[in-house]
């Protein structure tokens, strides 16, 4: 097995550390909570970073009308659908394929995982913006519109009393770093190719 | 004498030397507090390096607190009615306070104990007497509540409690009153000879710390004062001390005051152990009340047991042994090696302290003097280890810091003085402020003491602290023990009256600290675990509510269909499962307290209404931005309406 297909084995194989490791995590730090509330986000799961995190979540942000974080949602099923499937074509190509299906796999990956970041924005702009008409205290920008409460996409932002983060956690790590290896696997192979 | 002449001539020149010149002691006093002052500062958010868990004395409760910062954190109830945390106020916690007289809504707690293993103290629970109505509570350092109260038959005074062996095989309740064994209606100048006296041995289980009564020693019918384990090389024995050895029944303060030497009795438990294990000892009928909390059902439940296994002493031959101690003993203390004994002879000039190797030898050479009801009397010189000189004036108690001293207490000269085991000599004397009892040092009563502090209890304050009119706080002082000399660093008020304490490194027990009950393992009969679950029930004139509470709503929280003579249970479960968010409840007219919930608990109180109208119940812990909103309505009909029940929670519930 020619060296560039091994590495782009490895590629392949790499984000199947989603289902081992957590995707995302947001930690919310406010003065009454010395231990700050966190929610790891799985490719199939909402996990508490400290047990009854998101139930605490949820009873915090209830009086500002967010929606309570649902316990499952449809990403949960596709996710893990999409990356096994990709996983299976990464290691059809490192077995069978030439250097130029990597970039093939590459640019796939790219797009998925943009397709997954941009669900995310969606799915915390809606979570941040979507308010109970009835909400217990109601915030107005200095503009005078309704203040919203979406958590950052990547990084760390003030949000009334909380300070939340928002960063990417191993599993998303190996994800990205399983794409950036296929990239490698491509221009190694190319060279080779080159050589001979 | 000469001595003491000498030391009372010296502090009165010193005493002469501070009026005097009052200006030169205040500033040379603020000179050595600015020092002082940073060994007892634990800055905001830092947390203190002990624990220390104080008796309440008359208040009945423990109290826990920080060293060497004095500050006071809980008051954990224990035998005492506490209408700040519903203890016995709330249907689920009034069985703990239940007891072959019923229902006693106070005592008086005296010598808190953690428990050991090893020889070592193991932060897992603690163990405190009841003096008055005889009983021993345990309280679990994990949740820092009273889980279990077992009553003590055939004793009065339960006062040489509730020490603990070196692996907390046995929790020990000795009867400072002899009594007529069983009780009966006889003379009480008839005491001499017949009254007895018990020293109970409870038997730990190694699992959950309960205690279960295994054997009780009916001894001569004179006062036990106070007792100790022995430890290492004593390990198996408990001495305790006794005083009114001339068994008087009235005026025991002249009375009971006149033989030289009274007795601590040693007591070879193991040897009773053996043979009650091989079906020695008498079944007497008696009755006794045996409580147990569980952290579960959140719920206590009462036993009543009907029998005790009595021991003679005679029949269990080499087992129990009188040391002749001068002049009524108080406190019995066992040096950290085991070795020695200290017999705190409080009318007594010296201090007295016997050697656990010597008694070993004395009883294997038959060095008797003697015997009182048939129980050998050793000879004093052939026990004798030595004894402290004039340390000073009614010596009470004494701690071991560890690296061989000794601290003892005493009363009427109102001071702790440092000596040295072994060679007897006095090497260090503080004044108390004022007429100290108990003192501790945190693990000073096991093999391994803390020695950096020690805690004198004092009885008496005075000018101490702002006056507060007639009833002043009593007090707590704290002393650095680390260096040659002790130093006063701190003085810091207690709640009732400070008995004995026990103290240790926060790092055993902070840890286990539980943040909450899980309400999943909440089996509470009655518990409401989510919305869907409330409910209002009536069963004849009894109606049970099960209500839940959360930031910020009752679940229901208006109800109607209650009418006048119903018996309303109130059961609300705490759905929160975040640290330290509590919510109380009160009712209008209710006659209990309130209950304070902990998440994840459930529990209840009863309101019997009495007048027709619309009542408001609400929340009593401030706790959130909308605790002022948690509040809700009941409305009472008069005992002819048929109003049927109905309950709900906003508009769509």
């Amino acid at each position: 097995m020619k060296k560039s297909n091994i590495i782009m084995l490895i590629a392949a194989l790499l984000p199947l550390g989603l289902f081992l490791f957590p995707l995302w995590n947001i930690t919310l730090e406010a003065p009454q909570y010395p231990i700050p509330l966190g929610m790891n986000i799985h490719i199939n799961d909402f996990a508490d970073a400290h047990p009854h995190d998101i139930k605490n979540i949820n009873l915090m942000n209830h009086y500002v009308g967010m929606k309570y974080i649902p316990d499952a949602i449809p990403e949960f099923k596709i996710f893990p659908i999409g990356i096994i499937i990709s996983t299976i074509i990464g290691l059809l190509i490192a077995f069978k394929g030439n250097y130029k299906w990597f970039l093939g796999w590459f640019i796939l990956m790219v797009v998925l995982s943009t397709a997954g970041i941009y669900d995310f924005y969606l799915w915390e702009h809606d979570y941040g913006h979507n308010l109970d008409p009835k909400a217990i205290m109601k915030f107005t920008n200095p503009d005078g519109t309704v203040m919203g409460f979406q958590p950052p996409l990547f990084g760390t932002k003030h949000i009334l009393n909380f300070t939340a983060h928002s960063y990417p956690r191993l599993g998303a790590y190996l994800l990205g770093f399983g794409i950036f290896t296929s990239l490698i696997a491509y221009f190694i192979g190319k060279k080779q190719v080159k050589k001979v | 004498m000469k001595k003491l002449f000498n030391s009372t001539i010296g502090f009165l020149i010193i005493a002469l030397i501070f009026t005097s010149c009052n200006n030169g002691e205040s500033k040379s006093n603020s000179a050595l507090s600015s020092n002082v002052a940073e060994k007892v500062y634990v800055a905001p958010g830092e947390h203190d390096e002990f624990y220390a868990f104080i008796s309440g004395g008359f208040s009945g409760q423990l109290s826990v607190y920080g060293l060497p910062s004095g500050r006071l954190f809980k008051v954990i109830p224990v035998f005492s009615q506490d209408a700040e945390k519903a203890w016995g106020y709330n249907e689920e916690t009034k069985p703990m306070l239940n007891t072959s007289h019923g229902f006693i809504p106070w005592d008086d707690s005296h010598h808190p104990d953690i428990s050991q293993t090893a020889g070592k103290l193991d932060g897992r629970y603690i163990y405190i007497n009841a003096n008055n109505t005889p009983r021993i509570a345990k309280i679990d350092l994990t949740t820092f509540e009273t889980t279990e109260i077992i009553e003590i038959p055939n004793s009065a005074g339960n006062h040489s409690s509730s020490f603990v062996t070196e692996n907390t095989e046995y929790v020990v309740a000795g009867t400072r009153f002899s009594v007529p064994i069983p009780q009966r209606d006889m003379s009480i100048k008839d005491y001499k000879g017949n009254f007895k006296g018990s020293l109970s041995f409870l038997k730990v289980n190694p699992e959950n710390g309960e205690m279960a009564i295994k054997f009780q020693i009916l001894m001569p019918g004179f006062d036990y004062d106070l007792s100790h384990p022995g430890r290492g090389k004593s390990h198996g024995w408990f001495f305790f001390t006794t005083y009114n050895t001339e068994e008087a029944n009235s005026l025991l303060e002249v009375n009971a005051s006149q033989n030289d030497k009274d007795f601590i009795a040693a007591i070879n438990w193991k040897k009773i152990e053996e043979y009650v294990n091989n079906g020695g000892g008498t079944k007497m009928p008696t009755n006794y009340a045996h409580n147990i909390y569980s952290d579960e059902t959140h719920t206590a439940t009462s036993t009543m047991i009907n029998e005790v296994l009595t021991v003679n002493p005679l029949d269990v031959p080499g087992a129990v042994y009188f040391l002749p101690t001068p002049k009524s003993p108080h406190g019995c203390d066992v040096d950290p090696t085991g070795e020695y004994i200290v017999g705190n002879g409080k009318l007594s000039a010296n201090l007295t302290v016997h050697s656990f190797t010597k008694m070993l030898d004395a009883i294997e050479n038959k060095k008797f003097d003697g015997e009182a009801y048939g129980i050998p009397i050793l000879k004093f010189e052939d026990v004798l280890a030595g004894s402290v000189e004039q340390p000073g004036l009614g010596p009470l108690h004494t701690e071991f810091d560890g690296k061989g001293n000794a601290y003892t207490t005493f009363f009427i000269s109102s001071e702790v003085v440092k000596w040295k085991l072994g060679t007897w000599e006095v090497l260090d004397r503080k004044p108390t402020y004022y007429s100290v009892g108990h003192l501790m040092i945190p693990g000073g009563n096991s093999a391994e003491p803390f020695g950096k502090y020690v805690v004198a209890m004092n009885k008496i304050t005075k000018d101490r602290y702002l006056p507060t009119g007639p009833e002043v706080t009593q007090s707590a002082q704290l002393y650095d023990i680390s260096g040659d000399k002790m130093e006063l660093l701190l003085d810091f008020p207690t709640i009732g009256e400070p008995h004995y304490a026990a103290g240790c490194p926060a790092s055993l027990i902070e840890a286990n600290s539980k943040k909450l009950y899980k309400l999943e393992e909440n089996k509470h009969p009655y518990a409401a675990k989510s919305d869907a679950d409330t409910k209002v029930v009536r069963k004849g004139n009894e109606v049970h509510v099960q209500m839940t509470m959360i930031r910020s709503h009752f679940s229901p929280d208006n109800i109607e269909g209650i009418k006048v003579g119903d018996k309303v249970f109130f059961h609300i479960t705490n759905l929160e499962q975040d640290y330290d968010v509590p919510h109380g409840i009160a009712m209008i007219g209710a006659n209990t307290s309130e209950l304070l919930i902990m998440p994840g608990q459930t529990e209840t109180f009863v309101w019997e209404p009495k007048q027709v109208g619309v009542w408001p119940f609400y929340c009593t812990d401030f706790c959130s931005a909308l605790h002022q909103e948690m509040q809700g309505y009941v409305r009472v009909s008069p005992a002819s309406s048929n109003i049927e029940l109905s309950w709900s929670l906003g508009d769509d519930f």
